[in-house]
């Protein structure tokens, strides 16, 4: 059965627009089921601000299972929030207890710039991917899904990787705000396939430099392993940087094979 | 606008229909073709395939979602699967099996045509998406795996772990994104369409508003596609996530295009029961679990033992019970029925016993532990987080909840609605899945009518407008839509009355899942006829939306969804009422057999409702179009 948390303290950094500077402001949550998600919490406060006539708190979320990557809180100065291998939107008020302090603030990278209060703009992301985050297979060319077969195992690493969210948690909690884990999880999810050999070197290459251009620098901290919701293995690192060197050293980008 | 409802079906044998049109379409030359405009709104599954296709064959393409970038489009949410024809098991599949379960599935309210054609395209998917990397589960030799899925007698389920949807989707938005980085889509993050935009009985163009800056904008193109998902959410609590909403495909029903069978909404047998009133949306645990979870309650409604110490005498199997052939397995509808039947007798389980249990022990002690973890491991971790349970330990609850809808904008053949130059992909229309999907069949629909079929039925409607000059966005009809919109959005923001857009949200919800939910009744649905226009005119009166129309405002955005949910809300009970009979995922209590199953109408019935906007939802017109049944004979949908 529910219980009840009661007397939270919520601490909200709030924003009106990418350049205002942006200040915290203290809520009471009285009271609030510790079945709700947290997401939930702040659906009730919203409402709470808007019969006060105030602005509600803007904060981005879709799926609210985990899936869609778009929820991204930093809570009490871990992204997305104290429970491991969870997005924001999955975790649950029942990982807190009555009269606890929450500071809740938005992703902070230069690479995200605030757009209203929790709310980041992450399109950086998509340049990575659009710079060579793909395997070129124009439609109807297709063979047979069954020519080529994958072993399990490396289907299975391709998957591990390929589970990335796209949250940018990772970038959030890195001291640098680098992206290492998530454009290093991209990489391994299409040069583990044999479908994704061709391509393999030039996308290598691509990729990080468009990472670079973005982000910070990786000095192996690991935070962002720590933080990521889906467990990506900061080993798709090594295997990007051991590609992008390979690439680098034998010219490799333009031959591109093995 | 008159409407004309032709569904444009080529002639021919079943097998031959699509083969045909194919070779008689008209074709734009490829350096034609980058004088042509395409707009695409949504990059789910089905717009993201349509606008990388389009764009790889060299059509100017302009993409719109609200979303921040479009590899979050609602499709990323599916979990269990995508069906195909490949017969890989060597267990009797085939094009024609699909087909005939698809039909049978849709309770035999679909056009034969679109679904043959989707069955024969299915096996392109498979190809498609593992040649872009898609990391589909693989059995130890390498080859693909699969599984099966409710409805179905054969395994033709592939699936990528419990994430499907995400990895598809992904293999889509990749393509999608290359297309955007060689220049030749021009992608609209965080952009809503707030109208559609017609002169002279074509589709011209539409109008989108900013959602960072609030700047309504329009944007003319040749054609347009409408890929902007389902609208499930108008029952508040569904499996959706929060941003789905009807409003694209309202806009354009508003505008002239027909709206079809609003009332086929789908119920998922398997979703986590609610537990608390400030819920936000169900969980839904993937179909998937089925193959090997068993749905059972106890038989004396005051059970208070822990669900392992109940004996199996004093247990009710009901799936297996009810529907020996397909046990556990049985279709969606029938499955959600039988739930719902055992929680209104008292036997539900949980602390709200609102629920049934969906029972694993079975399948550990027989595949051990390691195995059930292998093909479910994520979706019981997801289970244990929401619920706070472990499933390995105490059965699942489970219940049904609003999962995905049928209905949606009326398209011909080429999924092109009554208004010329306007299409719609996906789950915004209502071509394929009859009055009920079958599971894993609305990620095979999306990638098909993307990749498959759109690319071929554009051309055939843009050559002969090669060189003709098209209106541009100074034209008086898109200064007149963009100016209303503008009014609609500043006018919610001007009502300054007391209640928010979620609660109006919560009560319409309310009133659709209790009188156009699981199971209506006439009386039901006049009731809801009589309180949906007095709620309605309540929300155009005490809304309340705190900020401005000119900034990144999210109470805003939820202010018009909830506008047109009421509207859509009054639709779907009107056609739920005219449709006197019991089909798929519309079930009519006056209508059912002594059993307690669907009873459908094949005399009055065996039509597509489509609806004609009048400027009052209430008084919409209903137009029908035949379905012939001429390759599989209409029979009672049995499941026994
Ligand atoms: C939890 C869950 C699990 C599922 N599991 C399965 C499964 O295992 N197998 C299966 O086959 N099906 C499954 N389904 C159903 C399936 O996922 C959907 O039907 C399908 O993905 C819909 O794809 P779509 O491309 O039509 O639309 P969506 O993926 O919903 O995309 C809609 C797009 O339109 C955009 N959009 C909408 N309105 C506007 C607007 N006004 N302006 C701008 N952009 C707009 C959105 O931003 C989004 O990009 C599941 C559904 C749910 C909810
Ligand atoms: S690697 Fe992990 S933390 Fe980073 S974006 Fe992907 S899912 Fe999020
Ligand atoms: S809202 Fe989709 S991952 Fe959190």
């Amino acid at each position: 059965m529910s219980n009840h948390l009661k007397n939270l303290k919520l601490k909200i950094w709030r924003q009106s627009g990418p350049t205002d500077s942006g200040h915290f402001e203290n809520y009471v949550m009285d009271e609030i089921s510790d079945e709700a998600s947290f997401l939930e919490m702040l659906d009730v406060l919203n409402e709470g601000l808007i019969g006060e006539n105030k602005l509600p708190v803007v904060f981005d979320h879709d799926c609210r299972e985990g899936i869609c990557g778009t929820c991204s809180l930093m809570i009490n100065g871990q992204a997305h929030g104290p429970e491991r291998s969870t997005a924001t939107c999955q975790l649950h008020m029942r990982k807190f207890k009555s009269g606890d302090e929450i500071v809740i603030e938005p992703w902070r990278a230069s690479a995200f710039p605030i757009i209203k209060d929790l709310m980041v703009d992450r399109s950086a992301f998509d340049r990575i991917i659009e710079s060579g985050g793909f395997i070129t297979a124009p439609t109807g060319g297709a063979p047979d899904a069954n020519l080529i077969p994958i072993p399990k195992t490396v289907a299975d690493a391709a998957m591990d990787a390929s589970q990335c969210i796209g949250c940018g948690a990772c970038v959030a909690a890195c001291p640098n705000g680098a992206a290492n884990l998530f454009t290093g999880a991209k990489i391994a999810h299409l040069n583990l396939l044999p479908q994704g050999q061709a391509e393999r070197f030039k996308r290598t290459e691509a990729m990080v430099e468009t990472m670079d251009e973005y982000f910070g620098s990786c000095t192996n901290h690991g935070e962002c392993e720590a933080a990521c919701p889906k467990e990506i293995s900061i080993d798709v690192i090594a295997l990007m940087n051991k590609d992008y060197r390979k690439s680098k050293l034998k010219n490799r980008k333009e031959i591109s094979r093995t | 606008m008159t409407i004309t409802f032709n569904s444009k079906i080529p002639a021919g044998a079943i097998g031959d229909k699509w083969a045909t049109y194919k070779e008689d379409a008209k074709l734009v030359a490829p350096g034609n073709k980058r004088k042509f405009k395409v707009i695409v709104v949504g990059t789910g599954l089905a717009g993201a395939s349509a606008a990388a296709t389009m764009a790889e064959l060299g059509y100017q393409v302009d993409v719109f979602t609200f979303h921040d970038s479009p590899r979050r489009a609602h499709s990323i949410a599916a979990q269990g699967g995508i069906n195909a024809a490949k017969n890989y098991q060597g267990d009797g599949d085939s094009v024609h099996r699909l087909f005939y379960d698809t039909i049978k599935g849709g309770d035999f309210r679909s056009r034969e045509s679109n679904v043959h054609r989707l069955a024969e395209v299915s096996v392109n998917i498979i190809d498609q998406m593992v040649a872009q990397g898609v990391p589909f589960a693989r059995e130890y030799g390498g080859l693909l795996d699969n599984r099966s899925f409710g409805g179905a007698q054969v395994s033709r389920t592939f699936y990528a772990r419990g994430q499907t949807g995400q990895q598809l989707l992904l293999g889509a938005y990749q393509q999608l994104a290359r297309q955007i980085g060689l220049g030749n889509v021009r992608m609209f993050n965080r952009t809503e369409l707030v109208d559609v935009v017609t002169v002279d009985d074509r589709c011209a163009g539409i109008v989108t508003r900013d959602l960072v800056n609030g700047e309504v904008v329009s944007h003319a193109a040749h054609a347009v596609v409408m890929a902007t998902g389902g609208y499930g959410n108008v029952f508040y609590l569904s499996t959706n996530a929060m941003a789905c909403n009807v409003t694209a495909a309202w806009r354009a029903h508003r505008k002239g295009a027909a709206f079809a069978n609003p009332c086929y909404t789908q119920i998922h047998p398997t979703c986590i029961p609610q537990s608390d009133p400030t819920q936000s949306k169900l969980t839904l645990m993937s179909e998937s679990l089925r193959n090997d979870g068993r749905v059972w309650v106890p038989t004396n409604a005051d059970e208070s033992r822990s669900a392992d110490q109940v004996p199996e005498a004093e247990r009710d199997y009901i799936l297996e019970r009810l529907y020996p052939s397909y046990g556990n397995l049985a279709p969606r509808d029938v499955s959600s029925r039988a739930a719902k039947r055992a929680v209104d007798a008292g036997l539900g389980v949980g602390p709200l016993k609102n629920g049934v249990y969906l029972d694993f022990s079975d399948a550990v002690n027989r595949l051990g532990k390691d195995v059930v973890e292998e093909r479910y491991g994520n979706l019981f971790q997801m289970y244990e987080r929401i619920a706070g349970e472990n499933p390995y330990d105490v059965p699942m609850r489970i219940y049904p909840a609003t999962h995905y809808t049928m209905g949606g904008l009326w398209v011909d053949y080429e999924l092109m609605t009554n208004i010329p130059g306007l299409y719609a992909a996906g789950e915004a229309n209502f071509s394929d899945h009859g009055a009920n999907r079958l599971g894993a069949s609305a990620l095979m629909q999306g990638l098909a009518d993307g990749y498959f079929v759109l690319p071929y039925t554009i051309g055939n409607y843009l050559a002969p407008m090669l060189n003709k000059p098209i209106p541009g966005t100074d034209h008086p009809a898109f200064k007149e839509a963009e100016l209303a919109a503008a009014a609609r959005y500043q006018g919610y923001v001007d009502i300054k009355g007391s209640r928010s857009p979620d609660y109006f949200h919560r009560e319409v919800g309310r009133i659709i899942w209790d009188y156009c939910g699981m199971e209506r009744t006439q009386q039901g649905l006049e009731k809801a006829l009589s309180e949906l226009p007095a709620l309605y005119e309540e929300f155009q009166k005490d809304l309340r939306v705190t900020g401005d129309a000119e900034s990144m405002n999210q109470t805003l955005e939820k202010a018009g969804r909830v506008d047109d949910f009421f509207q859509l809300g009054m639709l779907m009970c009107r056609d739920a009422l005219e449709r006197e009979e019991s089909c798929g995922g519309h079930f009519r209590a006056e209508y059912q057999t002594d059993e307690g199953e669907a009873l459908r109408n094949d005399e009055d019935f065996a039509h597509v409702a489509a609806w004609e906007w009048t400027g009052d939802p209430t008084k919409s017109i209903r137009h029908s179009e035949e379905l012939n049944f001429e390759a599989i004979h209409l029979a009672t949908r049995s499941y026994k």
